[in-house]
């Protein structure tokens, strides 16, 4: 199996975001995703950074893919997504029906990203018929899933998994980092810069619940199937997903890296896998790691 | 029949009752589902089984009323031939339209029912023109409901770069959450209106009172606590009172109902074709009571969009039915983003 980094979820400082790229070329990472997904008002990193942030990517051997955004409100935000799709160098991966009726329009290949909702191998087999080579499952899609899907399986599709880092939950109009300051997201101030790992969300019986990243809504836990990778190689998983958090990113390949060459690396944390195991995704099934 | 209405009212119809009170105050559209998870309303005691859904399409047909059937959860490979089932047993009942999300199961229904109008359901997450008109060209959709995330400038925007028909919400519960994009109700309780079509089912809500009041629970999660005398809220994630630092707020959004009446003429003058009226989970009751508001304020908004205003009588009354009893203009009010 191979190991891919996600885009980046959060909105970190422009030099904060460039070293976290510069030392992922050091990272045992196979394919790496860069872009932004979550808010189109955020802008410390533009296309054209981006850009070359992906040709040092490649320049040290990752194969580099740009993830466009998932929800796309405005003429702003098609024209910014047209440019991505016209990059003419990098792959894309499709975050929204929008980006992939232009990647099909110009038969250019695609990756039919988690919010695409893909449940059934009919709807993954009309998208390889529009260009998805590669597909990643909706986080909230269990093991049984897969199985039902690897079982007719278009010809030639990777499957890719989310198996490390803070869940995306849901996606909203509204932005609720700026809504904590009273704030409007039309003048938000970019307070989400402040969060590098999300607001925390605690029950009235203070317990972490869910963690607020802008316009996302993220788990509080951790989701973690370093423990599960037997099964996922068993399933059929081609690529396993980490996602960037502020610390640790690096640590957390090296134990996955381990565990695929058959070491015993383990991770700490307040982990969850549920979803993977068909249960409420908070819920930790077996050991941690 | 009627004659067809510039703006069509589409109504919920989660029994025979609902769907007759809908049809008698002035429906123009019916909005249904079979009992099972097909659908995104799958509530215990809701929807239609065979006989009740002939005799609704009886009832509406006869009124000229039409009625839409709800396929708009997303199938799975072990159980995809009960969705192409329902599929087949709408098209066999002549329903007018079916609603849609999967890609998969339009691909079956545009290519198996090639006369069957296909609806894009909200659950599709279409937000942009590129997108609606993608499920046009592949799959012949002619009407898309929109996710109620939209400004109205952006609305404006999306009905003017699709021949596809454009329908909104307009009053109901407000998910804040991208509809087809939320797991809340999955991570929380295993349950996604996705795939179950259910958000926050029954069996995981929990009522107690405790010495600190009413709690709500879903699946042991504390989602809200209402002092002696406040008015409690169904335990919806999205709607949950929680601690962000030191302060207990209304994290996502507030307990109240979308109400866009007042943007009335707006909606007619960008060229909106339906609005959706939200709640099949709702009495027959509510459904006749907004039903008959909205009615009468389309009707009279279509005599002289100039100079209609919501009349204070009938905000009064919705405002009475509101989850939270208030409302809210949503994102078509750009400030509330």
């Amino acid at each position: 199996m191979k190991l891919s980094l996600g885009p980046l979820q959060y909105y970190w400082p422009r030099q904060q975001t460039l070293d976290f790229y510069a030392s992922v070329a050091d990272m045992p990472v196979d394919i790496v995703y860069i872009g932004e997904t979550v808010c189109s008002r955020r802008h410390e990193l533009r296309l054209d950074d981006y850009l070359d942030v992906a040709a040092k990517l490649a320049e040290a051997g990752k194969e580099v893919a740009l993830s466009t955004l998932t929800l796309i409100e405005s003429e702003s935000d098609l024209k910014a997504l047209r440019r991505i799709v016209d990059n003419g160098k990098f792959a894309v991966e499709a975050n929204e029906m929008g980006a992939v009726r232009l990647l099909a329009e110009k038969k250019i290949p695609f990756v039919a990203g988690p919010t695409l909702n893909v449940f059934n191998s009919h709807t993954l087999s009309l998208l390889a018929g529009m260009g998805a080579q590669r597909w990643v499952m909706p986080p909230e899609a269990s093991r049984d899933l897969l199985a039902g899907i690897e079982k007719s399986k278009p010809a030639g599709m990777a499957t890719e998994v989310f198996a490390h880092g803070r869940v995306p939950l849901a996606y909203s109009a509204r932005c609720f980092t700026a809504r904590r300051y009273s704030l409007q997201k039309d003048n938000c101030e970019f307070k989400c810069i402040d969060f590098p790992d999300g607001m925390m969300v605690r029950t009235r019986e203070h317990e972490d619940f869910l963690s607020l990243n802008g316009i996302q809504t993220m788990s509080a836990k951790v989701y973690n199937l370093l423990a599960d990778l037997p099964e996922l190689a068993a399933a059929g998983v081609d690529i396993l997903r980490i996602s960037p958090e502020p610390n640790g990113t690096g640590d957390t390949l090296n134990a996955f890296r381990d565990r695929l060459a058959g070491g015993k690396a383990t991770l700490a944390g307040d982990f969850c896998n549920g979803f993977w195991h068909g249960r409420p995704g908070l819920e930790l099934i077996g050991k941690a790691a | 029949m009627n004659a067809p209405s510039p703006i069509e009212l589409v109504c919920p119809a989660g029994g025979l009752p609902a769907l007759k009170a809908a049809v008698d105050n002035g429906a123009n559209c019916v909005y249904a589902g079979f009992k099972d998870d097909t659908n995104a309303r799958n509530f215990t005691g809701l929807n239609f089984d065979d006989a009740g859904l002939k005799e609704g399409i009886r009832y509406a047909h006869d009124r000229g009323v039409k009625v839409l059937i709800a396929l708009n959860t997303y199938p799975q490979s072990e159980n995809w031939s009960r969705w192409t089932a329902a599929v087949d047993r709408a098209a066999d009942y002549g329903v007018d339209a079916i609603i849609l999300a999967d890609i998969g199961l339009m691909d079956y229904a545009h290519r198996t029912h090639p006369q069957l109008r296909l609806h894009l359901s909200v659950q599709g997450s279409a937000t942009n023109y590129e997108a609606i008109n993608f499920y046009r060209e592949r799959f012949g959709i002619q009407r898309a409901v929109l996710p109620r995330v939209l400004s109205m400038a952006q609305v404006e925007q999306v009905v003017k770069n699709t021949p596809v028909e454009i329908e909104v919400f307009g009053f109901g519960g407000l998910c804040v959450m991208v509809e087809g994009r939320c797991a809340l109700s999955a991570y929380a309780t295993g349950t996604s209106p996705n795939c179950n079509g259910a958000c926050s089912p029954g069996k995981a809500v929990r009522w107690e009172q405790t010495p600190q009041g009413m709690e709500t629970r879903l699946n042991g999660i504390l989602i809200d606590r209402f002092a002696d005398g406040e008015r409690t809220g169904y335990p919806t994630i999205c709607k949950g009172r929680f601690e962000v630092d030191e302060e207990t707020y209304y994290a996502i959004e507030e307990p109240a109902s979308l109400n866009t009446l007042e943007l009335l003429p707006d909606l007619l003058r960008i060229g909106i074709r339906a609005i959706k009226i939200e709640g099949r989970q709702r009495s027959p009751a509510y459904v006749a009571q907004v039903t008959k508001i909205w009615r009468d304020a389309i009707d009279n908004c279509l005599r002289d969009a100039g100079h209609f205003a919501a009349k204070a009588a009938w905000m009064a009354e919705l405002n009475k039915v509101s989850e939270g009893q208030s409302y809210t203009l949503g994102a078509y009010n750009r400030p509330w983003k």
